[in-house]
């Protein structure tokens, strides 16, 4: 088994050069991404059985024994969060081929590819990492990847977004090298395992001021209130599959990362975590308020983004194994649902012409196929039974109703509020879009790119990839009791760390 | 660990002049910023490994190991971020320069929000409205 532990990135790698070298041959280059992306979810999915059946896998990498060299941890929570992940990457690919963002359009390098497979190497990295400075390496090759997809069009929205965002990851990322070597100053290591006993030495000011920056760090990428601002703003400028990964997956990296090192490194620290629930109820709230005023399709589910990282948070927060079952499984949930959601997002743009809710309307009439798709997931984002938002949702609240203290109540009631409006969001998007007499379609502004919009034939790929997505969120809800089992054994690792870290010091090389 | 109060304050400097640089309205000055950020973070990393010491060999006989041999750890991280921030620096020139391209302007544009509220408000027109307000 542990051979199969470095896979998840080597493969993607790999596959990036070759898609480099086969920028000529697309049919060629698009065969090898899907290759690649499907062993790569099978190999997470084998991980993730004997993760959960026999206990974390771990690897060292080059033989060097930790804390020494580099340790690869595939434990419940990394394989469960990188199986889901390696679907979604897959799905959004057929997406995008179906689309044709792949193809390169005008300026005929087919970069897109290469790309998508190196953002698919930093997540799996991100995920399977055991070593503080190498999940440092991991974002930043996840980052750079999506610098290109995100300004992949290259036009002037295009740059001016994407200033903000590598600008803002780029912040990020000098805190985070500054928190490495804080860390490193405190306890001489990096390797996660051994700097979560060593820190057990390290007074409790240095812990506390180490755990925050971690925060601030990791909060920018998963878009924690109020370091959120650059999110709304930059993702809604690229094409509907880039944006759909992006809102999928690269915050939630970001919240895997909080969970791993909050969990791991800063346990018992109260001050932090009601830190983590003040947090998590300006985080919900803002986000959705936020949502309410957009009139643009793609801003506003940004928005909501920003608002349902604030669930996470808050069973983070709550700090008791029922709260981090629940954030475990509504970061399971949230990845597939925000996901197919922007892909029906770039069906409906695609049918409309446009993606403001204005100028769209009756849409129910001309193609209710999307009005269901639409429909299905947005109600699971609101949280209506027995949709997976509900199933997660109740679990996060049940954790809040036994913690009991007046800040925990106080963010349960938040949760159920921002539950509220966002259906009053959904519900307002349905309006305008799905209901009311149907719009003229907008024209394609520029028909010389790769976008086609205001047509109304739909590649079969695109829908198929959208209707895989829309009924996988459904089989959520479907496999709730096992899902919440395999969330909550996964909890109960965060809580007892000493598993991990025995797995990682005392493993063979 | 004994520390080095040059270094110190050079890092202290170096963070100080970036953040400044950072919160400039001028791209470029942005880009500079964020090079000088990354040198004091990747300053501060190596100053972290402590004095520097005797080539740290695996397996060389001269000297205890540990005993007065420079810690190599950091140094690895260092090259490693420096690596990085060279890239990506490279990368946001590009993006500046294609923004200098599109916009003939060498500064930060206003996101829609932005835009959206100075259209709001009349006095926010008039203040919108004026190209050379940084300047």
């Amino acid at each position: 088994m542990r051979v199969l532990v470095p896979l998840p990135v080597v493969l993607p790698l790999l596959a990036a050069a070759l898609n480099v070298l086969l920028a000529r041959w697309q049919p060629v280059q698009r065969t090898v991404s899907v290759l690649t992306l499907s062993a790569v979810l099978g190999t997470a999915v084998v991980l993730l059985r004997e993760a959960d059946g026999s206990g974390a896998t771990v690897v060292q990498l080059g033989g060097w024994a930790a804390p020494a060299g580099i340790s690869l941890v595939a434990d419940r929570l990394s394989t469960l969060l990188l199986a889901v992940s390696a679907g979604v990457l897959l799905a959004v690919l057929l997406y995008a081929i179906g689309q044709g963002v792949t193809d390169g359009g005008r300026s005929q390098v087919a970069v897109f590819h290469p790309c998508y497979m190196v953002l698919a190497a930093g997540i799996a990295m991100a995920f399977l990492t055991g070593d503080l400075f190498n999940l440092f390496v991991a974002f930043e090759v996840m980052l750079v990847a999506s610098y290109v997809l995100i300004t992949l069009e290259g036009g002037a929205e295009q740059v001016r977004a994407g200033m903000t965002y590598v600008v803002t990851s780029l912040v990020a990322s000098v805190l985070f090298v500054t928190a490495v070597g804080l860390v490193y100053a405190a306890t001489g290591t990096v390797n996660m395992a051994d700097a979560a006993v060593r820190l057990q030495d390290v007074p409790d000011g240095v812990r506390v001021a180490l755990g925050l920056t971690l925060l601030v760090v990791f909060g920018i990428k998963a878009a924690i209130f109020p370091l959120f601002s650059w999110l709304p703003d930059s993702y809604p400028t690229a094409p509907s599959p880039v944006t759909a990964v992006f809102a999928g997956l690269l915050t939630k990296v970001g919240v895997y990362a909080v969970l791993r090192t909050q969990t791991l490194l800063f346990p018992d620290s109260p001050a932090i975590d009601r830190v983590l629930l003040v947090l998590a109820v300006l985080t919900m709230v803002v986000g959705i308020l936020g949502a309410l005023v957009q009139d643009e399709l793609k801003r506003l589910l940004s928005f909501t983004i920003v608002s349902h990282i604030g669930y996470m948070l808050l069973g983070l927060g709550l700090a008791s194994t029922a709260g981090l079952a629940g954030a475990v499984l509504y970061t399971v949930h949230h990845i597939v649902v925000q996901t197919t959601l922007f892909l029906v997002e770039g069906l409906v743009e695609r049918r409309d012409g446009t993606a403001s809710l204005r100028r769209s309307g009756g849409l129910q009439h001309v193609a209710p196929v999307l009005a269901v798709l639409y429909l299905l997931p947005a109600l699971s984002l609101a949280g209506i039974p027995p949709l997976s938002g509900f199933v997660a949702k109740l679990g996060l609240l049940q954790a809040g109703l036994a913690d009991g203290g007046a800040l925990a109540l106080t963010a349960v009631a938040a949760a159920v509020l921002t539950s509220l409006l966002t259906l009053y969001a959904m519900g307002k998007v349905w309006s305008e879009v799905f209901w009311g007499p149907v719009a003229e379609v907008v024209a394609d502004a520029d028909r010389t790119d790769d976008l086609d919009l205001g047509t109304a034939r739909t590649p079969g790929l695109m829908l198929g990839a959208a209707v895989v997505a829309v009924v996988a969120g459904l089989a959520i809800t479907v496999v709730a009791g096992p899902l919440y089992g395999l969330s909550a054994r996964a909890a109960e690792d965060l809580v007892s760390p000493e598993g991990y870290v025995t797995a990682v010091l005392d493993g063979a090389p | 660990m004994t520390g080095n109060l040059v270094l110190a304050l050079l890092i202290g400097v170096l963070y100080a002049v970036g953040t400044y640089l950072l919160l400039q309205r001028t791209l470029t000055r942005v880009v500079l910023g964020l090079g000088l950020l990354s040198h004091g973070a990747n300053l501060l990393l190596l100053a972290a490994g402590g004095r520097p010491g005797a080539v740290p060999f695996a397996g060389s006989t001269d000297g205890a190991a540990g005993a007065g041999t420079a810690d190599p750890l950091p140094q690895a991280m260092v090259l490693t971020a420096i690596v990085i921030t060279f890239g990506v620096t490279a990368f946001l020139l590009a993006l500046a320069f294609r923004s200098w391209l599109l916009t003939g302007e060498d500064s930060v544009q206003d996101d829609v929000e932005d835009r959206r509220i100075a259209a709001a408000s009349p006095a926010g027109h008039a203040h919108a409205a004026r190209p050379e307000d940084e300047a």
